[in-house]
């Protein structure tokens, strides 16, 4: 960026923000040409956007029922110290309520400590604020590949801290390996990057799957060795679609006896699961004090709304709702996560097993000039400009194999979804027929 | 907990260790857990504040200072995780330790593996500050004039409770409509389903822009398309340094200042304060030639200034800049080629007979490059609401515009907050009511608190804005020393009862100034605050 009058800041004139990467493209060309059923049905349809509007009847039920609970609860009187409260411990009951909820999600097999939980102003400002408080600027933090591509700003552009890829890939469905790690420690090494830690996104971003317990098992193990902390964003955690089938890292901490657990911090938002990412509602569980403490102090950037606090406390502290909410939610994912591979299939597109979140990954190999992130980039391009889709390339996610994308399913209704798929299965065959002919 | 160094040795390895600069000499934390993974930053910017550059005399003592810190943490057994501080209001002050002895930066962990980074470190030890104490009496103690009529009166928060009367009251009426109006958006859940942006809606935007306006009494207009929105003014404050200048660079700022400053700009950002003393000669009011004299100690020192922040109307002081100096201020950052960032928060909270003159004005009517000025605002203050977290920075820059606007998504204001907001804002009519009554009750308050100070023989400085009186005790001060500041500052907490912020923790050069703040009280309580200062008064 051109340098005019008074000088900036490195930060505000560097591109670390990445927003020229393709998933940010993507974004701006949707934005320039939505779809809509009615008024515009040759644009662009939203596919890399990962929100979750599959549910939101259910909330709006729930408000219906209880307009007191949105509007201050017991009064207009208790506005006041509301409208005050700035305490960066955040309102006891709604503290309490994440923590019932968090509790619930993992059908009650761990606890969490209300005191032990901090509040950010959604999970963006969570990670970053981690990325602050455990590491230096120079430092590195290992991230599996392929990984939500929000992440080379969230924990890089102020923080100064570098991102080391731990790659994965599809000849194990893209789990994390101990070889992995090993390669991964060994390079930074040899650039002399100090690691702090390991970032883990579990259920995954872009993958859809879920960590299994022996590998989080080989993870706690990995990061003790090495004398690093463990990050587990757990933000997709109640978009699982079978509830037994997550396990999250609490549960290894505690059937471990707590033993490493002080490395142990986890990152949560309402903005996935119960599709409210306008809140603004994220959060920090550590078990270890002085991350707390200075979590705390550090929010002070990047608060929640009192009144936001107040609204969900009581929403979120509802057992029957909760529990409601989370099953029929699993349900439709499920049934939408379905739907998409089917049409996926029918489209000749395999798609990875998923078993959770907003997406699926799925992959066009065969259907790229070059298996180079220049072939895959210039099928991605060929997709938003002709097939009117917007889905992420795999390469914006360090996917270090060309012909991945990430395919999100719950941000759009279903009848679009199906206009979105049937677009899909012409594409390819254009796409297959092409190469027949090219071929020949 | 650390023992805090002594201030001879702290001023000797006196640091503003920045963020980029710091460089840690650790044992190995890598293999073999628990070890005690202690890592040690060395001060590399000998900053004796406002006294030259340099010296080559502090890197001895520097280096004797370090090792024996770091003997004496070998051998000591790490700390107990105890009781957090509360922190009623955590993020409105931070302790009053002053720079220099916030130096010594050790990022050992709690239980001695896994250490966490120098950052992260350096406020952790900050949660025993006398300013901490203070508000743990407050809130173990809190006066009530029924329940607790001796409990510890809180004057140390700017926190404004005379008008939230006529807030709840508009909620009274119009809660049921605006909030659940589907067709305005309000909270029902559609409405807030889409990818919002991050520096805030654009209705918000224009309601506020329109409201920054009316505060400033309709002498200049705000453009909607120059504001971010962030999750109130501290987080505006920041995202502006990050954006304005690069760790180690330095802001020159007028003081006494905002202590929450120190914490805002030089935590993650790495940009240091230079204190630019008014003195009580001019009524604290700015003076050009001693910012010249600060920029060139600066530029002397190698550091490089990029800004200057003031608050206007001033905190703690309360006064208001004039247009003229409002001008030799552009004309300085001009001829220096630096940026200019005036903290307006308190615009609307003006209870006096002098007119507040924004920044803003004054670029209308005259010709300055003014891609330089920043204002930071909120709704904080004005409206009586900090819990719902509503700020702005307010930009002539574009290239500024477009980095906070991404910056924004990590600070950013709540959507159900926002809609909220959007529907009183543009209750015009309240809003005007609003602003008239509650300058009329700040009016009424400080008048009635400086009157009774004066009659104890506390004068304070004539203010025109702000939700506090800044006042001279120092006659009541054993010596005339930040130690003497300190012992009656502890006489006030414990003796009278009563919380105040001294002028150490605003880089006052002169001691014995306080700040009260008087907008947490009714008038009921003014007597009871006067009697119990008059304890104090009385001992001296």
């Amino acid at each position: 960026m051109a340098k005019k009058g008074v000088p900036l800041s490195e930060m505000a004139t560097s591109d670390t923000h990445g927003e020229d990467s393709p998933y940010f493209v993507g974004w701006k060309v949707y934005d320039e040409n939505p779809y809509d059923a009615a008024s515009n049905p040759s644009g662009v349809i939203q596919m890399g956007l990962a929100e979750n509007q599959v549910s939101f009847d259910l909330l709006e039920d729930y408000l219906e029922q209880h307009p007191q609970e949105f509007g201050w609860g017991c009064g207009v009187s208790s506005f006041r110290e509301n409208a005050l409260f700035q305490d960066y411990h955040g309102l006891k009951t709604f503290t309490r309520a994440v923590a019932l909820f968090m509790e619930q999600i993992r059908g009650g097999r761990t606890q969490f400590d209300p005191q032990h939980i901090v509040l950010t102003a959604g999970a963006t400002a969570a990670n970053e604020l981690l990325t602050f408080i455990l590491a230096d600027p120079g430092d590195g933090l290992l991230i599996p590949t392929p990984y939500y591509p929000g992440f080379d700003r969230d924990l890089r552009w102020r923080t100064g801290v570098n991102i080391i890829p731990v790659h994965c890939n599809s000849s194990n469905g893209f789990q994390i390996t101990l070889r992995a790690l090993e390669d991964a420690c060994a390079g930074a090494e040899s650039m002399k990057v100090r690691v702090k830690g390991l970032l883990l996104t579990n259920p995954s971003n872009p993958l859809g799957t879920t960590i299994t317990r022996p590998v989080l098992e080989e993870i706690l193990d990995f990061v003790a060795h090495k004398d690093i902390h463990l990050i587990s964003d757990e933000i997709y955690s109640g978009s699982v679609f079978s509830s037994d089938e997550f396990v999250s890292m609490t549960e290894i901490v505690e059937s471990r006896g707590h033993q490493e657990r002080e490395r142990v911090h986890i990152v949560y938002s309402l903005s996935k699961d119960l599709g409210l990412p306008g809140y603004r509602v994220g959060t920090i569980y550590s078990y270890n004090n002085e991350v707390v403490t200075t979590a705390r102090r550090m929010s002070s950037f990047t608060l929640v709304s009192s009144q936001t606090q107040k609204m969900l406390a009581s929403l979120l502290s509802d057992k029957e709702f909760t529990e409601n909410y989370l099953r029929t939610n699993r349900e439709r994912l499920k049934k939408r996560y379905e739907f998409v591979v089917e049409g996926l299939s029918n489209a000749g597109i395999r798609c990875l097993q998923g078993n959770a979140g907003l997406f699926c990954w799925m992959n066009l190999g065969e259907l790229l000039e070059e298996p180079t992130v220049e072939g895959e980039l210039s099928l991605w391009n060929l997709m938003l400009h002709e097939a009117k889709l917007n889905i992420s390339p795999g390469s914006s996610c360090h996917c270090l194999e060309a012909g991945w994308f990430r395919v999100c399913f719950a941000n759009m209704s279903q009848q679009t979804l199906e206009v979105a798929l049937m677009r899909m299965k012409d594409f390819t065959e254009k796409m297959k027929a092409k190469q027949m002919i090219s071929s020949l | 907990m650390s023992p805090t160094p002594s201030k001879k040795s702290a001023d000797a390895a006196a640091a503003a260790a920045t963020a980029t600069q710091a460089r840690s000499s650790a044992t190995g934390l890598g293999g073999g857990g628990g070890g005690a993974g202690m890592r040690l930053i060395v001060p590399l910017q000998g900053v004796v504040q406002g006294r030259g550059g340099l010296v080559l005399g502090t890197l001895i003592p520097c280096a004797l200072f370090y090792f024996l810190q770091f003997y004496l943490r070998r051998n000591r057994s790490p700390p107990p995780t105890s009781p957090q501080p509360p922190a009623a209001n955590g993020p409105d002050l931070p302790g009053i330790v002053r720079s220099s002895s916030r130096n010594f930066l050790s990022a050992r962990g709690s239980s001695g593996h896994a250490a966490v980074s120098s950052r992260a470190a350096s406020i952790a030890r900050s949660g025993d500050s006398p300013y901490f104490v203070g508000t743990k009496k407050c809130s173990e103690d809190p006066y009530h004039p029924v329940d607790n009529p001796d409990g510890v009166i809180q004057l140390g928060l700017a926190e404004n409770r005379l008008s939230l009367d006529l807030i709840g009251d508009w909620l009274a009426r119009n809660v049921t409509d605006t909030l659940l109006d589907e067709r305005q958006g309000g909270l029902s859940i559609s409405g807030l389903a889409t990818y919002q942006p991050f520096d805030g809606l654009v209705e918000l935007k224009m309601a506020v822009a329109e409201f920054m306006g009316q505060v400033m009494q309709g002498s200049v207009s705000f453009d909607p398309s120059q504001i971010i929105m962030t999750a109130g003014a501290t987080p505006a404050i920041e995202i502006l340094s990050f954006c304005l200048a690069d760790a180690g660079n330095a802001f020159l700022v007028p003081s006494p200042y905002y202590p929450g400053y120190d914490r805002n700009i030089r935590w993650r950002a790495g940009i240091e304060l230079i204190p630019v003393p008014c003195r009580s000669t001019d009524n604290f009011g700015l003076s050009i030639p001693a910012l010249e004299r600060a920029y060139n100690q600066a530029k002397m020192r190698g550091v490089k200034v990029r800004a200057v922040l003031f608050s206007n109307p001033s905190n703690p002081v309360g006064n208001l800049l004039h247009r003229e100096t409002l001008r030799d201020l552009l004309d300085f950052v001009t001829e220096k080629g630096i940026h200019v960032i005036a903290d307006e928060v308190f615009a609307g909270s003006t209870h006096g007979t002098e007119d507040f003159v924004s920044m803003a004005e004054v670029l209308n009517t005259d010709e300055f490059d003014r891609s330089r000025v920043h204002i930071v605002y909120g709704l904080s203050k004005d409206l009586s609401v900090p819990g719902f977290r509503i700020g702005l920075i307010y930009s002539f820059n574009e290239h500024v515009i477009a980095a906070a606007s991404k910056l924004a998504r990590f600070s950013s204001v709540s959507v159900p907050t926002q809609h909220l907001l959007i529907s009183m804002l543009n209750d015009t009519k309240f809003i005007t009511q609003y602003i008239k009554t509650n300058r009329e009750r700040l009016r009424v308050m400080y008048a009635l608190l400086v009157n009774g100070l004066k009659q104890l023989g506390v004068e304070s400085v004539k203010s025109s804005g702000g939700f506090y009186c800044w006042t001279d005790m120092s006659k009541f001060m054993k010596s005339y020393s930040e130690k003497g500041e300190l012992e009656l500052w502890k006489e006030m907490l414990n003796v009278a009862k009563i919380h105040l912020t001294p002028g150490t923790a605003c880089h006052c050069i002169e001691p014995g100034w306080f700040r009260l703040c008087f907008t947490t009280l009714t008038e009921k309580d003014v007597p009871v605050v006067l009697e119990r200062i008059k304890r104090v008064v009385d001992n001296h």
